[in-house]
């Protein structure tokens, strides 16, 4: 018989001490899961558009001895030729063997439609080769662009693939004649939006943006320091500055599409602006990175330490000399990180610009504010929607150009806070 | 489908007049300024005059200001009353002329008129009474546009000549022209209020005209959603139903689904962060997960429909399930991964906020570090914690381009997340994109789902804000 000793505090520790510690790694390694889980989503993003869309920068091209006859070319009657014919002529004398009227016609396929307006212009820019058998690089269409870069495999069932034994049988006579070739896809990054994929290009979108980009900052960069330095420097603590100051944070929390809902309301429908224009996209942006820019300038200015406005105001400046002379060169470089971050964010944006019509299929490269244009985004929205496969290709490239762009401001915007940012 | 549409055609003409005149009004306007300080230079150098009050810039400036400012008032709100006014003038008793009442019919009459003016190709034969309006328009907008610019030139030039008739030292320059700018100052930080109150009216005056024609009762609990309206009187399934239940519910299943995949990840990636991490690992980690949130909307979009959702279907065939290929799974999870870093920030900044006495007296009792971490650590960060997550709910709920790509158009009432359900943001985007016309109840329910979406969120952020506000204040 043994009496029940009571146990001693550290013994009572000491028997869950080693349990405790497992918890203790157990919980520390769930943390570090959950950063290298998020990680590993974001490098699987990552990668699989690189995967997807590195292809894209590169095009099949095809040899073609064109022989620029000219019973076709009329000198005096350049612009209206049938330059379609010659292409399909030069394609069709490739297979000589070819005899059947629908076996040419899938023969003629194998060049872009878009070869005939590179015959043209090489015409048109030196009409003395009109007569001659000349050899250029064509675009190949688009479905030999796929085949060439393996993404229509050859295993599968001929049913189930775009190309039918056939034509790979001929893609494989080209290959072996050195007729086909894979070159820099300069057409991608020279072209506006088109139904063909070899002819796609993303310069409208680029350019759209650009448009987009400098209304934005136009509108929103002056605006939002001038609220900024009122509500900082200026504006009295009452009601009323309480209510702006709510009304922007909520501002920077609404969803996007409903600055889009605005858009349309207001400046399509009761302004009467023009449709798909840039400019009425950078309104909208506008209105969105307000609250951005705003909050950075803010907090740019409450960085400035009071000695400065102090010592302005001491040797007899006004409020505002202190304020434009001192206060806001100081404050400069984090106001414009801060705007150049609400930029990269409205380049991202898509919704709202879906709202005011700048989804429109616009094959013309944009001139100016007015124009109807349309932004990497939603470009890259348009595409994806497309079901070509060539176009899985090129939305992932366009996507790689997006990322890229942002990926520069966003570093412009590190590097100015690096190199001016002053600690007080 | 959205790449068939017809670009409406568009008047550039009555908005883009007035850039030579503006910039004329800059020209001026600089020249005032250079004339005005020249004055003041010329006053100071007078030996009978007594020194300047302000430094002569400021006498410039004030020119200048006085010079551009009432001109480009008066271009601006010309702009903006000339056209409705331009076409009621000319389109005065066409409609009555050609017996139309309906306004809608008087509508197409304007539009037909604006087409003409504005040189775009009409298909039809040209009705002559429109044309004579069109030629009257035009006729109009001449006198208009020289009556504009003679104004402006005048107000330019009556400002400038005022002020500089009255530049004498004594005048306070610098004052008046602190005083401009102090007004300008206050005018943009009113802005905000201003895109606030528009948001509100152009959804409610939507809103409102979609509910005379759907009662408010149906669109809140109407279990059916199939906004198909008819457009002949006669076609089959005339009516559309607009019960919001359905759509609603296919927002929270998706917004859970995220959330389930954001709170775990980004609370747990803060804590490790906050609390666990060294400084080095943390300056590389924190802005890597950033790098997740700013990452453009339309290619996560992408990335679920063409990565994430036929990787789940096929999964789903594996295990025998049947998987929608538009599952909400795909889009929720997804959208959870856009979220993390939302959660994870905000989180760390609130976990950071908890005094260091809180976690040394339980470590000084003998705690671990994660039962601190629990026990003493979460309670007292929770509401801030809470705050962070309805912040990344309410973004969840008003994310567009990820469901629009990756979720489907059907509105399926169902809680499973492997059936494709619709989202608020989905239909909004379905409704208004393309071309349709603006009354009809189709497109107006597309903004009674965005008043929808605007009060939801705007809750969510008004409690969340306060919460954090409030929690923020108890320990500082």
């Amino acid at each position: 018989m043994s009496e029940a000793r009571p146990m001693s505090t550290m013994a009572r520790v000491n028997v869950g001490l080693a349990a405790r510690y497992r918890k203790e790694r157990r919980f520390k390694f769930f943390g570090l899961a959950a950063i290298v889980a998020s990680l590993m989503f974001l490098a699987l993003l990552l990668a699989s558009i690189t995967a997807k869309g590195y292809t894209a920068f590169r095009q099949t091209e095809i040899l073609l001895d064109i022989h620029l006859d000219p019973a076709v070319l009329d000198v005096n009657n350049l612009a209206t030729a049938n330059y379609a014919a010659l292409v399909r002529d030069s394609v069709q004398t490739l297979f000589p063997r070819v005899e059947n009227r629908q076996d040419k016609r899938i023969v003629a396929k194998l060049a872009s439609t878009g070869a005939a307006y590179q015959v043209q212009d090489m015409v048109m820019n030196k009409p003395e080769l009109i007569g001659s058998v000349k050899s250029v690089w064509v675009l190949a269409d688009d479905e030999v662009d796929m085949f060439i870069k393996g993404h229509i495999p050859r295993n599968v069932p001929e049913s189930e693939r775009r190309i039918s034994d056939q034509q790979a049988a001929w893609i494989d006579q080209l290959t072996a004649a050195g007729r086909l070739q894979l070159a820099f896809n300069t057409t991608f990054f020279q072209a506006g939006d088109s139904r063909e994929p070899e002819l796609a290009g993303i310069r409208g979108a680029a350019m759209g943006s650009f448009f987009t980009l400098v209304v934005t900052l136009v509108l929103s960069f002056p605006i939002g320091v001038a609220a900024a330095v009122y509500l900082e420097e200026f504006a009295p603590k009452n009601r009323w500055t309480d209510l702006i100051e709510v009304n922007i944070n909520n501002l920077a929390a609404i969803p996007s599409i409903v600055f889009g809902l605005l858009g349309l309301a207001v400046f399509l429908n009761f302004m009467n602006l023009p449709r798909s224009a840039s400019l009425v996209g950078g309104l909208v942006l506008t209105l969105m990175t307000l609250p951005t820019i705003i909050i950075a300038s803010r907090a740019s200015l409450k960085s400035v330490p009071p000695s400065i406005r102090e010592a302005a105001l001491g040797v007899g400046a006004s409020q505002v000399q202190t304020i434009v002379h001192h206060v806001l060169p100081l404050a400069m470089p984090g106001m414009m990180t801060g705007a150049i971050i609400g930029m990269a964010r409205a380049l991202g944006e898509t919704a709202p610009l879906l709202m005011i019509g700048m989804v429109a299929f616009i094959v013309d490269v944009p001139h100016g504010f007015s124009d109807p244009a349309t932004v990497l985004p939603v470009q890259i929205y348009l595409w994806a929607d497309s079901p070509e496969r060539a176009f899985v290709e090129r939305t992932s490239a366009a996507i790689m150009v997006l990322l890229l762009l942002l990926l520069a401001m966003n570093a412009a915007a590190v590097f100015l806070r690096n190199k001016f940012e002053r600690r007080w | 489908m959205q790449r068939n549409e017809a670009i409406r055609p568009s008047i550039d003409g009555t908005h883009m007049s007035s850039a030579p005149l503006i910039t004329l009004v800059l020209i001026l306007s600089s020249l005032a300024y250079w004339l005005g300080r020249r004055r003041a230079f010329a006053l100071a150098r007078r030996p009978s005059a007594g020194k300047l009050h302000s430094r002569p810039g400021y006498y410039g400036v004030l020119t200048g200001l006085w010079c551009g400012l009432p001109a480009l008032v008066i271009v601006a709100v010309w702009q903006m009353a000339a056209d409705p006014l331009l076409t009621r003038m000319a389109m005065d008793g066409v409609a009555a002329a050609k017996g139309v009442v309906n306004p809608d019919q008087i509508n197409l009459l304007v539009n037909d008129m604006r087409n003409l003016v504005a040189g775009n190709v009409v298909a039809h034969e040209v009705d002559p009474l429109i044309q004579a309006a069109a030629d009257r328009y035009l006729g109009l907008q001449r006198i208009s546009n020289l009556a504009l610019a003679t104004a402006a030139l005048t107000a330019a030039l009556v400002g400038a000549y005022l002020i500089l008739a009255r530049i004498r030292p004594a005048l306070r320059a610098r004052n008046q022209v602190e005083r401009v700018i102090e007004i300008i100052l206050t005018l943009c930080s009113t802005f905000a209020v201003f895109i606030t109150i528009g948001i509100v009216l152009s959804v409610l005056f939507e809103s409102i005209r979609f509910f005379q024609q759907i009662p408010l009762a149906d669109f809140l609990f109407g279990l059916k959603w199939s906004p198909q309206m008819a457009i002949r009187a006669d076609q089959a399934g005339s009516s559309g139903s607009f019960g919001a239940i359905p759509v609603l519910t296919g927002t929270f299943l998706i917004s859970g689904i995220a959330m389930a995949i954001a709170v775990p990840f980004g609370l747990m990636s803060a804590i490790y962060l906050s609390e666990y991490a060294g400084s080095t690992f943390r300056a590389t980690v924190k802005p890597l997960l950033e790098i997740l949130a700013g990452v453009p909307t339309v290619v996560y979009g992408f990335f679920a429909a063409l990565v994430v959702a036929p990787a789940i279907r096929d999964l789903g065939a594996l295990t025998g399930l049947p998987v929608a290929s538009e599952s909400a799974l795909a889009a929720g999870l997804v959208m959870g991964i856009m979220i993390i870093p939302f959660v994870s920030s905000l989180s760390d900044d609130v976990i950071n906020a908890v005094p260091q006495s809180l976690r040394d007296g339980s470590y000084g009792l003998g705690a671990t570090k994660s039962e601190t971490i629990k026990l003493v650590i979460l309670p007292a960060a929770l509401p801030g914690i809470v705050g962070s997550i309805l912040l990344a709910v309410s973004r969840a709920i008003g994310e567009t381009m990820i469901v629009v790509m990756a979720a489907g158009l059907a509105a399926n009432l169902t809680f499973n997340p492997l059936q494709a359900v619709t989202t608020v943001t989905v239909q909004i985007v379905t409704l208004l994109v393309g071309d349709q016309e603006f009354d009809s109840p189709k497109t107006l329910a597309a903004f009674a789902l965005g008043m929808l979406l605007f009060v939801v969120t705007l809750a969510l952020n008004v409690i969340a804000l306060y919460v954090v506000r409030k929690y923020r204040e108890e320990y500082e």
